[in-house]
């Protein structure tokens, strides 16, 4: 933190100056606010950054609210959130909040992750980033999967099952992992209380720690945007700074003041759900999850929460249980990869050869209708068939990319120097 | 520019359709329910329905979560009115959830399954799937109870609103498989109740309408706020755009 430059080059007097010589946070603020310059020209897919913290910290405050109401315990989860739901005044309110935000943060989420696809955010020097990015997707996966099991309903129940016996297809460990994810011998009280310790304590640490790491990578080496022209390497100078990137213009005020419009439509979206359509029609609560769990009576369809069902659908076309599992799993690994297999120098679409465009498309596609068939009852055979052809086009993509690069086939578009939006 | 712009936007609206596309065959779950059309909203019948749940189902059905007082505060009624009109057990208390009649062991024995509580059924099934159930009832010799239904198959709840609706039989297709029972066709009202089709239907959607209330007590809450939140929301986001536009001047 040494390193960071005094604001005004003389020591500050004052309380402030007592503070910033032992602590430098004043500075230390600044320069990731007022003096972190960001490119001029981020558009519409720039908002879902800044609006997954908005999520994070929604999730958090929300979630120690709940806490002081929740019972972990198998005999009393469902009739507790319930007591929330009417008896904890402005319960429904919080309640709704930590639910809905849930499948916020993944909508917010898959919009952010895309942007990084379509614009190339994942590509030198910003690997590392991505890469984080990708633990904290993965972090986030396991916090829904394990808030969704504390309300001890039957899709909770039924859902953790078959989740959790997903391990039981490793060889050889399988079984034991499984009894020892689960605490006994089936999902029980057990299970639900350790599930509420990794949901409130364990993973949000993590989750925090690597938001943390992130925003640090993404302020090193500083914000992509939509040309995916690095500013940094444009000439120098604004009418902020003399040393700053000519296309660079201070996050504060210039994207505090963008964002909070942006807040504003995400919250207007939020809040209709949450006041008009909380179960986004059994989509964020699922009807099944309104019966308290009954190891005992199977529900009709065990279906994943929305944001799990392309993963869900190919884990199901797959014949093989374990191979299913591998597949499913390889389907987040290769994304961790993206930064390697993609060799293009080009990072934005806008200058990227055509047949980009039309695999990312492809890809896209893939994965939204994975989730749609995901999401159904799975009985269908043509459906079946569709859905593996989708997982081929999904893992398709990245072979896709790596050949089209590495060999040079694609043909892209001269890169212009400074974002096109300059002056 | 505008040219690479164009097909992201496209591409964008085509990935909003699908999403929109596959919560909208989500949230249909049963095809060919007719709409319950529930007035969640409606206190008159909230109020029907009330009386109508306390006459015919809570004898068997408790509502455990919902209590009296809170019910008395959201339909606008007194504690009189309802420990007088709506509470015909001798323990009911006012602050107490709604309990049944019958004990579980003794519905158990009766019915061969206790009748389930209901304080949620209007979620976990749907209030269409509760309306439909509800008038679906046809006359079943071979069943115990004398009655079957078409919704839920072998249901063990017998058609206590026969006296409302009367008795429906059933009109038998062809069986699906052979060895397998005939499949109902259409059900055919073939000994009139007290009240006209038009009025049962109406009555079922007052008692749809009060297990919606009483699966969510706060919908009456969240709909009355949600209005004020999305205006205020809206004044924000305004507020917020000028700002926006105010400080960009300098950078366009």
């Amino acid at each position: 933190m040494a390193g960071y430059p005094n604001p005004n080059g003389a020591p500050q007097k004052g309380l402030v100056g007592w503070i910033e010589e032992r602590l430098p946070v004043f500075s230390f603020m600044k320069a990731h606010t007022s003096e972190y310059y960001a490119p001029k020209n981020f558009n519409f897919w720039y908002y879902f950054g800044s609006l997954a913290l908005l999520v994070l910290v929604n999730q958090i405050v929300t979630g120690i609210w709940l806490t002081m109401h929740f019972k972990p315990s198998a005999a009393e989860a469902f009739n507790s959130v319930e007591y929330i739901m009417r008896d904890v005044p402005w319960g429904w309110q919080i309640r709704y909040m930590h639910a809905v935000g849930a499948s916020m943060f993944f909508i917010v989420v898959y919009l952010h992750m895309f942007r990084g696809l379509m614009y190339g955010s994942y590509k030198k020097p910003r690997e590392l980033l991505w890469v984080i990015g990708m633990f904290i997707y993965l972090a986030l996966m396991a916090e829904a999967f394990m808030g969704y099991v504390l309300p001890w309903g039957q899709m909770s129940g039924w859902g953790a099952q078959v989740i959790i016996s997903l391990f039981g297809a490793i060889p050889g460990i399988g079984e034991g992992l499984v009894e020892f994810i689960r605490g006994d011998y089936l999902i029980s009280d057990a299970t639900l209380n350790r599930f509420f310790a990794l949901h409130v304590i364990a993973l949000p640490l993590v989750l925090l720690l690597l938001v943390v790491l992130h925003l640090g990578a993404l302020h090193q080496v500083g914000s992509n945007n939509p040309d995916g022209v690095e500013i940094k390497k444009g000439p120098k100078g604004n009418r902020w700074s003399p040393e700053a990137p000519a296309d660079g213009i201070p996050f504060h005020p210039y994207y505090t003041v963008k964002d909070l419009l942006g807040v504003g439509f995400f919250l207007m979206f939020a809040a209709f759900i949450i006041f008009f359509e909380p179960t986004f029609g059994g989509l964020f609560l699922e009807k099944d999850n309104f019966v308290p769990y009954d190891p005992l009576v199977t529900p009709e369809h065990i279906v994943p929460v929305w944001y799990f069902t392309p993963y869900y659908a190919m884990l199901r076309v797959v014949p093989d249980k374990l191979l299913g599992v591998i597949v499913m799993f390889s389907a987040i690994a290769l994304l961790f990869l993206l930064p390697w297999l993609d060799r293009s120098p080009v990072k934005s679409w806008r200058y990227r050869g055509t047949a980009f465009k039309v695999a990312l498309g492809i890809f896209a596609l893939s994965f939204v209708w994975l989730g749609k068939i995901g999401g159904g009852p799975g009985t269908d055979p043509v459906e079946t068939q569709i859905g593996r052809l989708l997982t081929v086009l999904y893992f398709g993509y990245f072979v896709f990319l790596f050949v089209y690069t590495h060999f040079g086939f694609e043909k892209s578009k001269p890169v212009p120097d400074r974002v096109t939006t300059h002056d | 520019m505008t040219k690479a712009r164009f097909p992201m936007r496209r591409f964008t609206s085509l990935l909003f359709g699908l999403v929109v596309s596959a919560s909208v065959s989500a949230a249909g779950g049963h095809e060919g329910l007719a709409p319950a059309n529930t007035q969640v909203a409606n206190k008159a019948m909230l109020q029907r329905g009330a009386a109508m749940y306390m006459n015919y189902c809570a004898g068997c059905h408790s509502l455990k979560y919902l209590r009296y007082s809170r019910m008395a505060e959201d339909l606008g009624l007194t504690e009189e009115q309802v420990m007088e009109n709506l509470a015909f057990s001798d323990t009911a208390k006012f602050g107490e959830t709604i309990n049944a009649a019958m004990t579980p062991k003794d519905g158990a024995a009766f019915f061969g399954k206790a009748p389930p509580d209901l304080s949620l059924s209007a979620r976990s099934r749907g209030v269409d799937w509760v309306y439909n159930y509800l008038k679906s009832f046809y006359v079943d010799p071979t069943s115990a109870t004398g009655w079957n239904n078409t919704i839920l198959a072998n249901a063990s709840m017998p058609h206590v609103l026969w006296e409302l609706q009367g008795s429906q039989s059933a009109h038998y297709g062809e069986a699906k498989e052979a060895g397998a029972s005939p499949a109902v066709e259409s059900l055919e009202l073939t000994t009139p109740g007290l009240l006209s089709p038009a009025e049962y239907d109406a009555a079922v959607r007052d008692l749809v309408t009060f297990l919606e209330y009483a699966a969510e007590p706060a919908i009456l809450q969240r709909q009355a706020i949600g209005v004020w939140v999305l205006l205020y929301l809206a004044l924000f986001t305004l507020i917020a755009w000028l700002l926006k536009q105010e400080y960009w001047k300098d950078v366009h």
